[in-house]
């Protein structure tokens, strides 16, 4: 990297990019023609093509939200954007294979490291698409599939046709439709009846190249009685102009499986994050998100979870960073449609130096839903005078019998906490950073240790030099 | 190697949002003695607890403070907290989410350094402070202040001076809110620390005296030191109060 790319990137450790090198690169823009291509491209069967020009239409029609950070969603060009971008020719299962820059991108985020260490499988998308995917031997042949989702969809037909657009049909919302319109990569998950994968999946998701859209789709499946657990991480280079990350993830715990979705995303300050993700639990499942949101122009995400089945459990732990310029628009929705149902959400989140952390969220209880328990937990630390942060609860409990439990709290750091960490040897930065990972805490000690490590040195680089 | 361990307050005179609160303080503390501040409330004392580890809402208007003739005023908290200082404080504060054993782990790491004991040699350090202060062991995995009552406050505080063995040790209130058999077992502690620090114990009262015995007593009245002798003077205050010392100030 060059000293002036250097400079640029600041602080952002990620920030980095290599030369673009791409195989097929679309024209900036949007219209039916690039929509057909890009499903031509992929030589998809015809329903994946009908619907994703039914979405196209949905989202050319579809007015922007008025709610949120309207102003910045309304500064996305959307002409400007590139929607698909091949580098590499494939997915490759041998590592070697992977070409020598791409492959630079991910040894230097760490990636090959921790799949030998710690993961059950991984798959790396590169821009538009999955340039490496493996998976453990011992899962594959207990029947477990994981694969990049244009893979799933070739191969596996018949259960992606079954299940995508189920739980978030491309109507949802302008986002969504987006996404089903133009998606490529992503993963698809399989777990079939009774098996539990021991060690997570993960997935890495890296945008390269200025203005680029990155579109991924997720689908995973957990049948009766199994469980997973599945990791992402996110990154992309500072650019002066924005990329646009805008993903669709469904899950589906049938009865007594069990699901964790864990992201840990760290984008540069020039990507809007805008991302629908929902699961369904059913009969005495469980789904739990867990979900770290450090870094983006503008991250829009609320992760959600149907409790459709009796007994079912869902949980939605997340924290949210807001620095300069970034704004976090995050948070949870719950429904509770069924008997017995619980929920759980706790929401962290930290503005500083005139970030901007929003928690939105929703839980409801419908009517023929009894004995639900609920409990909503959101708190908010403030770090300076030119930062914000605002809550938008909602509750529509409409059964009598739910216990519901919601505390918020919004705090500021005091000069005499940091005075007393200060008087014990720590610097500024360091007392700062103390009380942010302890502020954290709840939250980090969720991840598996190589994420709570890697959370933790993060936030200690986002607090140095923040006293002036 | 330089003299070890000498702090020397000389003329000190520090405001608070304009209004000045210690008006010409001289004070000499040397390792292995123990001296008392006493007086009442609004005196002065905690002020200059305060200012002397840092504190950035008191200002110094003159005079200065040296530790082995290197200006402490020049320095940040974080810097005087290295250089050896070290203050109990009268109103800890909590730090939710971070752990009491990591923190202290931590702690004595940024103060020492290189110097730091081994991960084995501060659990055997760590492991009988606690015994000594009838800290229970899961009181490592609360959070560092977090809903502790007042006496396991202030035995925090103690656990901390024990471990951090700094060259300058000030205790501010460390006896409030203590009952008899929790202010003497934190004044063993106090007693096992101080024979490598000077130290300045600062009360109100001259119960937690009698545990650890000042080699020297100070009273402040209104900002100034009005009188300096041996422990006696500390039995006479609870005999008589600090009405004649007062009298005596403004006479």
């Amino acid at each position: 990297m060059s000293s002036d790319a250097r400079e640029a990137v600041g602080d952002y450790k990620a920030g980095w990019h290599d030369p673009e090198q791409a195989t097929v690169r679309f024209d900036a823009g949007l219209s039916e023609q690039v929509v057909r291509d890009i499903s031509e491209l992929k030589g998809e069967p015809e329903w994946m093509t009908d619907i994703r020009v039914k979405a196209y239409h949905h989202f050319m029609e579809r007015p922007m939200p008025n709610w949120g950070s309207t102003e910045l969603l309304n500064s996305i060009d959307f002409d400007k954007i590139c929607y698909f971008l091949r580098s590499g020719d494939g997915t490759k299962e041998d590592w070697d294979e992977v070409p020598e820059d791409i492959k630079n991108t991910f040894d230097r985020l760490g990636i090959p490291d921790a799949e030998k260490k710690w993961l059950g499988g991984v798959t790396a998308q590169y821009e538009s698409e999955t340039i490496y995917h493996s998976i453990r031997e011992d899962l594959e042949s207990q029947g477990v599939i994981f694969l990049d989702m244009d893979a799933g969809l070739r191969e596996y037909p018949e259960i992606v046709k079954k299940y995508f657009c189920s739980i978030i049909p491309y109507q949802d919302n302008k986002f969504s439709a987006l996404n089903t319109a133009v998606w490529s990569g992503g993963s698809f998950l399989y777990v079939p009846k009774g098996v539990h994968v021991e060690l997570p999946v993960q997935a890495y998701f890296r945008i390269n190249s200025e203005n680029m859209g990155q579109f991924e789709r997720t689908l995973i499946v957990a049948e009766e009685g199994s469980s997973v657990s599945y990791i992402e991480g996110c990154s992309a280079p500072t650019y002066s102009t924005d990329s646009l990350h805008s993903a669709v993830v469904e899950l589906i715990a049938l009865p007594g499986a069990y699901i964790r979705y864990t992201t840990i995303q760290n984008w540069s300050n020039n990507v809007y994050n805008l991302v629908t993700k929902r699961g369904v639990a059913h009969e005495n499942s469980t789904i739990e998100w867990v979900d770290a949101n450090v870094g983006s122009k503008l991250t829009m995400k609320y992760p959600a979870i149907i409790l459709k089945g009796d007994g079912a459990h869902g949980e939605v732990i997340s924290v949210a960073y807001a620095g300069e310029g970034m704004h976090q628009d995050a948070g949870a929705k719950v429904h509770h449609l069924a008997s017995n149902t619980t929920s759980k959400i706790l929401s962290k989140s930290i503005s500083k130096d005139g970030g901007r952390g929003s928690y939105r969220g929703m839980v409801t209880v419908s009517k023929k839903a009894d004995n639900c328990k609920v409990n909503v937990v959101c708190d908010a630390l403030i770090l300076d005078e030119k930062s914000r942060s605002d809550t938008y609860p909602t509750m529509e409990i409409k059964n009598s019998s739910c216990r519901c439990e919601h505390e918020a709290s919004v705090s500021k750091v005091s000069d005499d906490q940091v005075f007393y960490l200060m008087s014990r040897g720590h610097s500024e930065d360091e007392a700062l950073a103390l009380i942010v990972n302890g502020f954290f805490e709840p939250f980090v000690r969720e991840l598996p240790m190589e994420y709570a490590v890697e959370l933790n040195k993060l936030m200690a680089l986002e607090m140095e030099g923040s006293i002036g | 190697m330089a003299e070890e361990g000498v702090l020397e307050i000389r003329n000190l005179h520090v405001e608070i949002g304009g209004e000045p609160i210690l008006k010409g303080i001289d004070l000499t503390l040397k390792k292995g003695e123990i001296h008392a501040l006493m007086g009442r409330n609004g005196s002065g004392k905690s002020t200059l607890a305060n200012v002397l580890m840092g504190h950035p809402d008191y200002e110094v208007t003159n005079g200065t403070v040296t530790l082995d003739g290197e200006d402490l005023l020049e320095l940040a908290a974080w810097e005087r907290a290295r250089a050896g200082l070290f203050l109990s404080f009268q109103y800890p504060q909590s730090v939710p989410g971070l752990q009491v054993g990591n923190f202290l782990r931590k702690s004595v790491q940024a103060l020492h350094g290189d110097d730091a004991p081994s991960a084995r040699e501060f659990r055997a350090e760590l492991n009988a402070a606690m015994e000594a202060l009838d800290i229970d062991k899961k009181f490592l995995g609360r959070y560092v202040n977090d809903g502790f009552s007042g006496g396991e406050k202030k035995r925090f505080e103690i656990l901390q001076l024990m471990l951090i063995k700094p060259r300058i040790a000030i205790l501010d209130e460390t006896d409030s809110g203590l009952d008899i058999d929790a202010m003497r077992t934190v004044a063993d502690g106090i007693n096992a620390s101080v024979e490598h620090a000077a130290c300045l114990i600062i009360t109100h009262y001259q119960r937690i005296l009698e545990h650890v015995k000042p080699d020297h007593v100070h009273v402040l009245i209104d900002g100034r030191i009005v009188a300096s002798a041996g422990y006696e003077l500390a039995i006479k205050l609870e005999d008589k109060g600090y009405e004649w010392l007062e009298q005596e100030a403004s006479a």
